[in-house]
């Protein structure tokens, strides 16, 4: 049975990874917005291959409004 | 299976996180101004979305409303950037003329760069604005490309919810002027104040809630894996080994939760008991360790599985109802001083007349300045030369510009309106005549309402109730079976932890606020509804709170002019800045300029020029006429060829709504005015107010300060609401101070709430609203004693196992929590304020 106790021991450790993985974005300013990062990763990285005006295209993901509490 | 619990717990805190801070900074102006209908979109300016007119610019097929969004549009499509109108439709603000050609110079100063840069090296620097500007996905997007507008820029980061951009440069490409006036030319204008150079007094993030929130939920989940054996009666050896085991695991867990995450109600409680005042904290901190101790001791001793699980969650559930509460509008900062007023640098003269800019606090007695249009006086000053008009309204509440001639003292705070004037320094920024009136003593000190909040006074009565209680039934066991003494006085003390009590406060109010900012109303903390619902007087400045502050309004209706006259007047008015030019101008729009010739303006007498081979003449009627009557203030005649038309009235606009917000007041409430201006307005007002003994004029803002003191010793629950400076003092004293903006973002005094102008409608609402929430609080505090009474019936009967505390606490708790916000949203549906915007 003291199987068990070495796989809680384990679980605890694992957990515990995930616990300080929390504590590091908290301190890594991840809580301080939270709203940028959500817009941000939609951005293509890509810079714009036709460097003409574009034309307007509504399709895009982020049309829907910037949602309110 | 724990590490499952600690993932899922990671994953969903932060989704929380971004739903509950999404409505704290896109305010409702900001959605009105971008949520454009697809029908008026054929209209709409490509850029602001704002309506172009009947005559557009069109550029690339692109309707604009003005050249300022056209030039915005075509830096953005050279520079490749033009993807920022497929994020949001009409993402831009409309721009309003900055004349930037000289108005950043000061940039170039070393001094000034060295205070606003976080850090500057070997070429690279970084800098932190504030731009209030930010309202979309856009501008993100923008500001976080500004290296495709220019290369010297490396790398920016926006933080949405406080409204900043982290831009870091290459100063050796682009100096922080450029920098700033590339900002400028896309709209989006960084706002350097005085503030901005105090470093290290930059708000700090305080993220100890997510850490004490983050432990106590990590280890609640895992506390409650380990007590699920003890809630199974199975009796066989291997059970009890583990049951061992997962005992001593618990204490090591519920180590950190009582004295890490719960630390705050500890130390809060002993801060409270040292100062002789019982509050909340204090029977939730003797839960605390109560439930804490005889855990470890039932668990130790092996008399029993103890309460960890109950204190994993009551830990837990607190520092959510805390985190809850503690948000803040990060954008908005209720705690300004003058340094947030004054600008960053100020143009100095040599003896020989060389210009040249310092850092205001460089700024000496004796030093001769120029204070261009529309710049603030920076300091108490004579004037030396030029024809000083003086816009006091923010400063002392006077609505009219005040003329100064050469020699008279000026005081820090006005703005000049009109031709530059040259000061010479009399004291130092710090010293002058508005900064001492920030500095006294009640301004330093932490405001303190004069009233208990009904928390306060609830869990006084609880304390004592629970004290007497375990006493009378600790001598009763103790009568009967003393063995059970120990056990019945510490289960009382455990149920009777007011978790749930503790949550109805942050829940109904911190909904409240919430509601309260989707209308466009920002309070400081929570607590503030409570002090709302309680005021029975209100109080109202005069300039720019009750009557409106973009302009003065006129009167046509003694005027009798023709068609071509009014063309004519509308062409000279134009060129002058005086408050009276503008309002008449603004009357007389959709006329094409004429030309003048001769214009000249006569400072506090008026303006005069030929327009279309007719003189005109507009201004005092001493001026206009050549009589020397009696000068009426708020009258401007004019005359053609010396023939008098008549005369514009010229009066402060009355905010939207406010004779239906008055009367709708003064039903349940006493009103006030206390105004810095004189009395000219009185007749008017009089209509508004039901008493003149309640009407007061010409007071200092030492004297406002007063006058609410008198009121509060009356006994009397004071509302004060100001816009300007010299509402400072009398926002502090009063019981509850709102301050009233056009643009919330901007300067406004100390205060406990913001209220953007435009909702001044909605006052009477928000009143109710706040009476409705306190309403929801009484019956929800009902429904927590409810609880209490069922578990201390547990408790005094010596019934109480870990797994009945386990279920009541967690239960009362997330009932209580969903009754609050459930009744506070369905009240907001009812009242007339907006749920969603």
């Amino acid at each position: 049975m003291s199987v068990i106790l070495v796989l809680v021991a384990f679980s605890v450790l694992l957990a515990g990874g995930f616990l300080a993985a929390f504590f590091w974005s908290v301190r890594n300013g991840q809580y301080d917005d939270t709203y940028s990062s959500s817009v941000r990763i939609l951005f293509d990285d890509d810079k714009p291959k036709d460097p003409a005006p574009p034309v307007a295209t509504p399709a895009s993901p982020m049309t829907e409004h910037t949602p309110n509490q | 299976m724990n590490c499952v619990i600690a993932i899922l717990f990671c994953l969903i805190l932060r989704p929380i996180a971004v739903e509950v801070s999404m409505g704290i900074i896109i305010t409702k102006q900001d959605e009105e101004k971008h949520n454009v209908t697809p029908e008026s979109s054929s209209n709409a300016c490509y850029h602001c979305g704002e309506d172009c007119g009947t005559v557009p610019i069109t550029l690339h097929e692109k309707l604009f409303c003005c050249n300022g969004c056209r030039m915005v549009y075509e830096i953005l499509s050279a520079s490749n950037a033009s993807e920022y109108y497929r994020f949001e439709q009409h993402p831009g603000l409309k721009s309003v003329d900055n004349a930037v050609e000289k108005k950043y110079a000061y940039l170039d100063n070393d001094e000034i760069c060295r205070d606003l840069l976080e850090f500057s090296e070997d070429g690279v620097s970084k800098i932190k604005l504030f731009i209030p500007a930010i309202h979309c996905s856009s501008c993100i997007w923008l500001l976080e490309n500004l290296q495709r507008l220019n290369a010297g820029v490396m790398h920016s980061t926006v933080n949405f919810v406080k409204k900043e951009v982290v831009i870091t440069f290459r100063d050796t490409e682009l100096s922080l002027r450029q920098l700033v006036e590339l900002l400028v030319s896309i709209n989006y204008i960084p706002q350097l104040t005085l503030e901005s150079m105090q470093k290290g007094a930059k708000r700090k993030v305080n993220r100890g809630i997510y850490y004490r929130l983050g432990v106590a939920g990590f280890c609640f989940g895992n506390i409650m894996l380990f007590s699920f054996p003890s809630y199974l009666s199975v009796n066989d050896a291997v059970e009890n080994l583990l049951r061992q085991n997962f005992g001593l695991l618990n204490i090591l867990f519920g180590i950190p939760v009582a004295f890490y995450s719960g630390s705050v109600f500890i130390v809060a409680a002993y801060k409270g008991l040292k100062k002789r005042f019982i509050s909340i904290d204090v029977p939730i901190a003797a839960g605390i360790l109560v439930l804490f101790f005889r855990s470890a001791y039932e668990i130790i001793s092996g008399t029993g599985h103890g309460f960890m699980d109950s204190l994993g969650g009551l830990v837990f559930f607190l520092s959510i109802g805390r985190w809850y509460q503690d948000k803040t509008y990060q954008a908005l900062s209720f705690e300004r001083d003058y340094r947030s007023y004054f600008p960053v640098a100020v143009t100095i003269l040599s003896d020989a007349g060389v210009e040249s800019i310092i850092p205001i606090k460089k700024l000496k007695p004796g030093m001769r300045i120029l204070v261009r249009n529309q710049e603030l006086v920076p300091a108490d000053a004579l004037l030396v030369s030029g024809e000083g008009s003086i816009d006091y309204s923010f400063v002392s509440g006077e609505s009219s510009p005040v003329s100064k001639k050469e020699g008279d003292r000026i005081f820090a705070g006005g703005r000049q309106v009109g031709a530059s004037i040259e000061l010479l320094v009399e004291r130092e920024v710090a010293q002058s005549h508005l900064t001492e009136l920030w500095n006294q003593d009640m301004m330093g000190a932490e405001k303190q309402t004069s009233w208990d909040t009904i928390l306060d006074v609830i869990s006084r009565y609880f304390t004592l109730m629970i004290l007497v209680l375990s006493t009378v039934s600790g001598i009763f066991w103790w009568l009967h079976d003393p063995s059970q003494t120990f056990l019945v006085v510490t289960a009382i003390l455990i149920v009777a932890c007011p978790c749930a009590l503790a949550m109805t406060y942050p829940f109904s109010l911190g909904g409240a606020m919430r509601v309260f900012g989707r209308n466009s109303f920002y309070l400081k903390r929570t607590g503030v509804v409570e002090n709302l619902s309680k005021v029975d007087t209100i109080v109202f400045d005069k300039t720019g709170t009750i009557t409106r502050n973009d302009g003065l309004g006129a009167d046509f209706s003694q005027l009798s002019a023709s068609q071509e006259q009014l063309h004519m007047v509308s062409s000279l008015v134009r060129h002058s800045t005086h408050p009276a030019s503008v309002a008449v101008y603004r009357q007389l729009q959709g006329f094409t300029a004429l030309p003048v010739s001769g214009f000249a303006e006569i400072p506090a007498r008026g303006i005069q020029g030929t327009v279309n081979g007719h003189q005109l003449k507009i201004g005092s009627e001493t001026f206009v006429c050549g009589t020397s009557g009696t000068a009426v203030s708020g009258r401007v005649y004019i005359s053609v060829d010396n023939v008098l038309l008549g005369f514009v009235g010229v009066s402060n606009r009355y905010r939207d709504g406010m004779k239906e917000v008055l009367s709708e007041l003064s039903q349940r409430y006493e009103l006030h005015l206390l105004s810095g201006d004189n009395d000219a307005e009185l007749e008017n007002l009089l209509s508004f107010f039901p008493s003149r003994d309640h009407l007061n004029f010409n007071k200092s803002p030492k004297e406002k300060l007063e006058y609410i003191r008198s009121l509060k010793a009356s006994g009397r629950k004071v509302l004060m609401i100001g816009d300007g400076l010299n509402d400072a003092g009398a926002l502090r004293e009063s019981d509850c101070g709102i301050s009233i903006a056009d643009d919330v973002y901007h300067f406004s005094p100390a205060c406990d709430a913001i209220l953007e102008s435009g909702q001044f409608r909605h006052l009477p609402d928000f009143l109710r609203f706040s009476r409705t929430a306190m309403r929801i609080v009484f019956l929800s505090i009902a429904l927590s004693f409810a609880y209490n009474v069922v578990g201390l019936s547990f408790a005094i009967t010596g019934n109480l196992s870990p797994v009945v505390s386990a279920i009541l606490m967690p239960l009362s708790s997330v009932t209580i929590v969903g009754f609050v916000t459930l009744s506070v949203f369905i009240s907001a549906r009812f009242s007339r304020l907006d749920v969603k915007s």
